[in-house]
């Protein structure tokens, strides 16, 4: 029976123990303690949020590098394909020129050709009509030497004009 | 083969214990009913006579559990025939109504022999010599001193731990040593006994439920060195600690909880039933976690010294019976005392749980009834309650 008849000194003390051991503890040991771990765990998620953000401002930065860097590459690419278009129109053109320019001398040589091809035929036709009138101006000279002789002295004649 | 000879062993084991302890119970209710202090001498004188070697395994049981007022480690026969023991004097203090206080030596008492300024000791009381007077002990019984040299070591290891926390460490640094061990413990009951049953209000309960887990943790696990008392196994201990919860519980119960107890939501007449159950489980509550720890603090350590009782009751037999008996008896010994660390934390985390579970009870707000699980998710139901009805 001894077991179940809870003694009034034990009970005295424990409660008193209690009692202490509760405001000493809670003021000295579990408000610290519960504080600092509370801070403590705010501090971590804190930590991590910041972290997240971070890591979504570099992602932000990173894609926006990104974007600059494919639109430089666009713009160089444009650039250079300008540029090449530009060349091309410039040799084009140089080239154009350059054919009209050569058309227009070689037109003109032809030109300035034919004029003196016609000069030429003129003066050959002048030679010619001077030609004829001179060997016709001989053979009328020489018609008292022979019919022989006429005969040959035309072929001289002829064989020494030579047209050019 | 071997276990179930192992097994017979024991049954015959214990049935022989049952048996002696049937006897020896009756005896000792037989000295309570108050019989006279000349035949309590003529029984002890009687023991004497059967000679040193009879063991009284009731007397070691109980002698273990009990309180007393000294901490009574062996006792021997001297060479002059006089029983000599080894003992630490407790500091015995009396009130009586008529003669005032009085303080002395428990070695004064020469383990019942003398008696001390009109007191003698009888057992484990003190007792007037004059049967009609009253007297009120408040001894720094063996239990006293043990809480308090346990509870002294838990005010510097916490408020140790406390400090360091303040200095810093474990706040912007990951903590260290025994501070790491104590802080899981901490966390655990934040996180997993009082969160999940008091939900956001868990904050203000947060003190009251780690000095009940510490108060109750470091007494079991003082209680478990070998020669010392047997504090949370002392229903006094555990009254104090449960009407202690009893009172936290009810002064910090809302209307809710009040007009459950007062009102049930329960059809006219079934109220008249009803409502007594309702006040009365406000006690039984309290009581089975007086009840709970007391009885399992105590059965815990009634088994080990059992185990080891049994090496003498055999050796009371013959002493190669006792000495083949020991080394299964200190197997089991051994293995219930691992148990027992066990059972050390886990009655403090039961006790501090279901403490949870009753103060969650008691400041839930109104929603539903009778359904005691689901303030398990204290926190879930604090987002729900608005969509559900109230039932007052």
């Amino acid at each position: 029976m001894q077991l179940l008849t809870p003694s009034l000194g034990l009970i005295f003390w424990t409660l008193l123990a209690f009692l202490i051991v509760f405001f000493v503890l809670k003021k000295f040991a579990w408000g610290p303690i519960l504080e600092s771990l509370g801070a403590r765990e705010e501090g971590i998620a804190e930590s991590l949020e910041s972290a997240k953000r971070v890591k979504a401002e570099m992602a932000q930065l990173k894609s926006e590098n990104e974007d600059l860097m494919a639109r430089a590459r666009e713009e160089r690419s444009l650039m250079l394909k300008e540029a090449k278009e530009t060349k091309d129109r410039i040799v084009n053109e140089a080239k154009e020129q350059a054919k009209a320019e050569a058309n227009k001398i070689i037109a003109e040589a032809q030109q300035a050709i034919q004029a003196q091809k016609m000069a030429a035929i003129t003066e050959v036709k002048n030679q010619v009509g001077k030609l004829v009138v001179e060997v016709s101006e001989k053979v009328l000279r020489k018609e008292l030497a022979g019919k022989e002789a006429q005969e040959q002295h035309i072929q001289g004649l002829v064989n020494e004009v030579k047209l050019n | 083969m071997i276990s179930r000879r192992v097994k017979g062993l024991l049954v015959a084991a214990f049935s022989f214990l049952t048996l002696t302890f049937s006897n020896v119970s009756v005896a000792q209710e037989h000295h309570n009913d108050g019989e006279t202090a000349h035949e309590e001498q003529v029984h002890l004188e009687d023991t004497e006579k059967e000679g040193e070697k009879k063991f009284d395994a009731n007397e070691v049981i109980f002698g273990h559990v009990l309180d007393a007022h000294e901490f009574h480690f062996f006792s021997w026969k001297g060479a002059d025939g006089h029983d000599h023991h080894a003992t630490i004097p407790l500091p015995v203090i009396l009130y009586s109504p008529t003669r005032g206080v009085s303080t002395f030596m428990s070695s004064a008492f020469e383990h019942g022999h003398a008696e001390v300024n009109g007191y003698k000791l009888v057992g484990n009381d003190v007792v007037p010599v004059d049967a009609n007077e009253k007297v009120y002990d408040f001894s720094l019984t063996r239990n006293v001193v043990q809480m308090f040299i346990a509870l002294a070591l838990l005010l510097v290891l916490m408020t140790g731990v406390a400090k360091r926390y303040k200095k810093g460490h474990g706040v912007t640094s990951a903590p260290t040593g025994f501070q790491n061990a104590i802080e899981p413990v901490i966390t655990f009951v934040r996180d997993e006994v009082a969160k999940p049953n008091l939900g956001h209000k868990y904050a203000k309960f947060m003190p009251f439920l780690l000095t009940v887990f510490f108060f109750i943790l470091i007494n079991n696990i003082f209680g478990l060195i070998p020669g010392s008392a047997n504090v949370t196994g002392n229903i006094a201990f555990t009254l104090v600690l449960g009407v202690i919860t009893l009172l936290v519980v009810n002064f910090s119960g809302n209307k809710h909880y009040w007009g459950h107890i007062f009102n049930p939501p329960v059809p006219g007449f079934v109220k008249f039933i009803m409502v007594p159950v309702e006040i009365l489980s406000i006690f039984t509550k309290a009581f089975a976690l007086i009840i709970r720890l007391f009885a399992n603090m105590l059965a815990g350590h009634i088994i080990i010294i059992c185990l080891i009782s049994l090496i003498f009751i055999f050796g009371n037999i013959s002493t190669i019976a006792g000495a083949g008996f020991s080394p299964i008896s200190v197997g089991f010994a051994a293995f219930i005392y691992v148990i027992e660390v066990l059972v050390a934390f886990i009655q403090a985390f039961i006790f501090t749980n279901l403490t949870a579970v009753f103060i969650g009870q008691a400041v839930e707000e109104g929603h539903g009834h009778g359904d005691e699980h689901h303030d398990a998710h204290g926190h879930v139901e604090d987002t729900l309650a608005p969509t559900e009805p109230v039932i007052i």
